[in-house]
């Protein structure tokens, strides 16, 4: 079970994370992309940190918040996806004031589903869908076998980052790296690295 | 102790203190938002007419602030150097330059530019019921288009496209007619470009790629990435060649339609060898019989420093060319007013 609270303590963690992993997001887009994503990140994160010392109905109200911020300062592909994930994950948590492990599988499926849309990837693209799709299934088979919140997410985080490491070898289909063809292959997605900060951080701070 | 020379007193304040001189320079055409970084032309919104919005990231001037003006955009979105800008500011500039008669989204297909144009348009239209159409560039053929990629890149079309369709709204033409316009100039061009050098993002402050002495990227994009590939470095009439041909071999034309040939600096290269390359552009298409009714050379669409060209290639017809040659008045672009 997660509260208000420990959304609040996700979203600081987050902020720490993206900016302590900043150089290296940098360094996995200035292989493939265009060297700008820890920077984005870091900055998008921090804004969304400036947030949380207001006071917020539940956490669907905050991370509707924190959708629209992130959307508004990432900029880039990454702001619309990430933003997009928030405010849809909010849906499904309106009035809780408990999240249970199954709600949150419910807000992580209606991220998840708002970033396909939004980006239109496939498995194996080379995107963070690579990363989100492994963990959604982690996710939900651990609620299915009676974990919590918190170790629901750590399989989810573990399946993240096979997914990431996963995306090494392919050739990018979606977004700036597809321009260069298979040359973008032998290089981690930045955003498929992104993704798997970004469940590690809800496993050590949700439950 | 300079890591990095550039013109420039902070990297972080590189884009706000060029709109900064964008306002300075061209009081009497522009007026500038520089906390939303929006450039509006003086008298938006204009009653009754189609605005224009466009918008991308910046190192790519003129465009797209330096189309702003009398028979061209209404309001341009700066983004941070090569990152596209946020919904806030489409939607911000969307509201200002609806004159009542709708606002047409121009955007370079970019996965970032794509889907933040998206946003803006359905926020638009939820907050406000501004009719928002949108066309989306894709002219660079050096991207090979499936439903499998992000698609073609939205390089040179989308300046000439800025043009005709801009003075088609000059005219009063209802929004459909602008949009399907659009749409009829991004798929009657094409283009192909390549690199001599890379350049350097401020924020980052070393170039973006290496390149030997003897050897050119080929199918660049506008963001300082290397290119399809990397090829040994040959003369003008072969890389004019090299530029050329897979344009043929795309471009959309029946037999004695003319062109608009379009030879584009990258931002490093001299105009001295922009006009001997265009010189080699036409000659390949007189030997290919095709005849150029118009042409446009120099620096318009950039990549920062960077030295190197792209070819466009647009067919035209009459309607096409009487908008090329109507009354333009930007500070990138002005004939006729």
């Amino acid at each position: 079970m997660a509260t208000l609270d420990d959304v609040v303590a996700w979203l600081r963690d987050l902020a720490g994370t993206m900016k302590e992993h900043a150089a290296e997001l940098t360094e996995l887009d200035s292989a493939i992309g265009d060297a700008d994503h820890g920077t984005n990140m870091a900055r998008g994160t921090a804004a969304v940190a400036a947030l949380l010392d207001e006071s917020y109905d539940d956490a669907a109200a905050l991370l509707k918040k924190a959708g629209m911020t992130l959307v508004s300062t990432v900029g880039g592909a990454s702001g619309p996806l990430y933003g997009t994930f928030f405010l849809r994950m909010a849906g499904p948590l309106a009035g809780k004031e408990q999240i249970e492990a199954a709600d949150l599988g419910a807000a992580l499926r209606a991220g998840v589903e708002g970033i396909q849309q939004r980006g239109k990837a496939e498995a194996g693209d080379k995107t963070m869908y690579d990363a989100w799709a492994p963990a959604l299934e982690a996710y939900d088979e651990a609620v299915s076998g009676g974990q919590d919140v918190g170790g629901s997410l750590r399989a989810a985080a573990e399946a993240a980052a096979e997914g990431r490491d996963g995306t090494e070898p392919l050739v990018a289909r979606k977004g700036r790296a597809s321009y260069l063809g298979d040359r973008s292959a032998g290089h981690l997605d930045p955003g498929a690295a992104s993704t798997t900060l970004l469940l590690e951080s809800a496993a050590r701070t949700l439950g | 102790m300079w890591d990095m020379k550039k013109l420039i007193n902070d990297p972080e304040d590189v884009v706000v203190e060029a709109l900064r001189g964008m306002a300075a320079a061209h009081p009497d055409h522009l007026r500038v938002d520089l906390e939303k970084k929006v450039i509006y032309r003086k008298d938006a919104p204009v009653r009754g007419k189609v605005g224009l919005v466009s918008g991308g990231g910046s190192g790519h001037e003129p465009m797209h602030g330096g189309f702003v003006g009398l028979g061209m955009l209404d309001a341009a979105c700066a983004g941070e150097v090569f990152t596209s800008p946020v919904p806030d500011q489409m939607m911000a500039a969307t509201t200002a330059v609806d004159g009542g008669a709708g606002v047409l989204h121009i955007v370079k297909n970019y996965t970032g530019d794509v889907m933040n144009f998206e946003m803006a348009a359905e926020m638009a239209d939820a907050d406000s019921g501004i009719q928002v159409r949108t066309v989306v560039t894709n002219d660079d053929v050096a991207v090979k288009d499936s439903l499998y990629t992000a698609g073609r890149r939205g390089v040179g079309v989308t300046v000439l496209l800025e043009k005709i369709v801009g003075a088609a709204a000059e005219q009063g033409r209802p929004l459909e007619e602008i949009a399907d316009l659009a749409t009829k100039v991004n798929e009657s061009g094409r283009s192909m470009g390549l690199a001599l050098t890379s350049c350097t993002v401020p924020s980052a402050g070393k170039p973006t790629f290496e390149l030997g002495d003897d050897e050119f990227e080929l199918g660049i994009g506008i963001h300082g990435e290397p290119g399809r590939e990397r090829r040994p470095m040959a003369s003008a009439r072969e890389l004019a060649q090299q530029l050329v041909e897979p344009i043929l071999e795309d471009l959309p034309r029946k037999d004695g339609q003319p062109v608009l040939a379009f030879v584009n600096g990258m931002g490093g290269t001299p105009l001295i060898e922009q006009y001997l390359m265009f010189n080699e552009v036409q000659t390949i298409l007189a030997k290919a019989d095709i005849q150029v009714a118009r042409s446009l050379v120099g620096n318009y669409i950039t990549s920062l420093e960077m030295a190197g060209l792209s070819v466009t290639l647009l067919t035209l017809d009459d309607d096409l060319i009487g908008l090329w040659d109507a009354p333009v008045n930007t500070p990138g672009l002005r004939w006729g007013a």
